[in-house]
């Protein structure tokens, strides 16, 4: 394994490679990658493209946090995530991330958390450049609300 | 002073990234009021909050010095 920042959101454009390579190691006998792409159609809808912004430093900060919680339930996993931001075409990987274990059902399971993480709490958001307007992801009244101020601690199993 | 950053809808409402508040020991429910009402800013109450990188509460004071992100639900991956 690398010694490279294992969490990182940057402008560039994604090398699934070198996010595999900050976690193979000599004891993993599986890596799952999950690749985030910009999606042409939703329910019908046209995208041009999108626009990701973040708030860098405390994202970064965040995907290391849950990194932590990946090692309190999945000792064995080790894991990687580079997020794009910036203006993204259709096809583009905005997210790719990697987990290494002994065995693969560790690899499968802590990848998906991951994910559910990231779209939980960690600071990135998506702008919808539609063929007929833009609009925020995540801003439409009532779809996500947070009744604490915060979001909820591992509600995903 | 509070540094005040702002993100997506927000940023595109007040049209500036961050600002700073010339206000301390106020809480964080009382400045998001504030700024409700100085930027004339939609609903703030689904808006979390992060004080010096760390989700905080509407309760947590601030202090000089802190910044504080207005973080409107996120939408990464």
């Amino acid at each position: 394994m690398t010694e490279k920042k294992r969490f990182i959101v940057t402008e560039e454009p994604i090398s699934v490679d070198d996010v595999i390579h900050k976690v193979i190691r000599r004891e993993c006998g599986a890596i799952t990658t999950f690749l985030g792409t910009v999606r042409e159609f939703t329910h019908g809808r046209r995208t041009l493209h999108l626009e990701y912004q973040a708030y860098k430093s405390m994202a970064e900060k965040m995907l290391a946090d849950i990194d932590k919680e990946v090692s309190e339930k999945w000792p064995e996993a080790i894991s990687a995530v580079t997020h794009r931001i910036g203006r993204l075409e259709i096809t583009d990987a905005a997210v790719v991330v990697a987990v290494s274990s002994p065995h693969r059902q560790t690899a499968y399971e802590a990848n998906q958390y991951i994910m559910e993480r990231i779209k939980q709490i960690v600071p990135i958001w998506k702008k919808e450049h539609w063929e007929d307007g833009t609009s925020w992801v995540g801003d439409q009244l009532g779809t996500t609300s947070y009744p604490e101020g915060k979001p909820p601690e591992r509600s995903f199993e | 002073m509070i540094k005040v950053l702002f993100f997506a809808r927000l940023q595109d409402e007040t049209g500036k990234e961050s600002i700073e508040v010339d206000k301390t020991n106020i809480t964080v429910d009382d400045l998001k009021q504030h700024l409700e009402e100085e930027y004339n800013l939609s609903s703030l109450s689904h808006t979390m909050v992060a004080v010096n990188e760390n989700y905080a509460d509407g309760s947590t004071t601030l202090k000089e010095g802190d910044t504080l992100a207005l973080i409107p639900p996120v939408s990464g991956g």
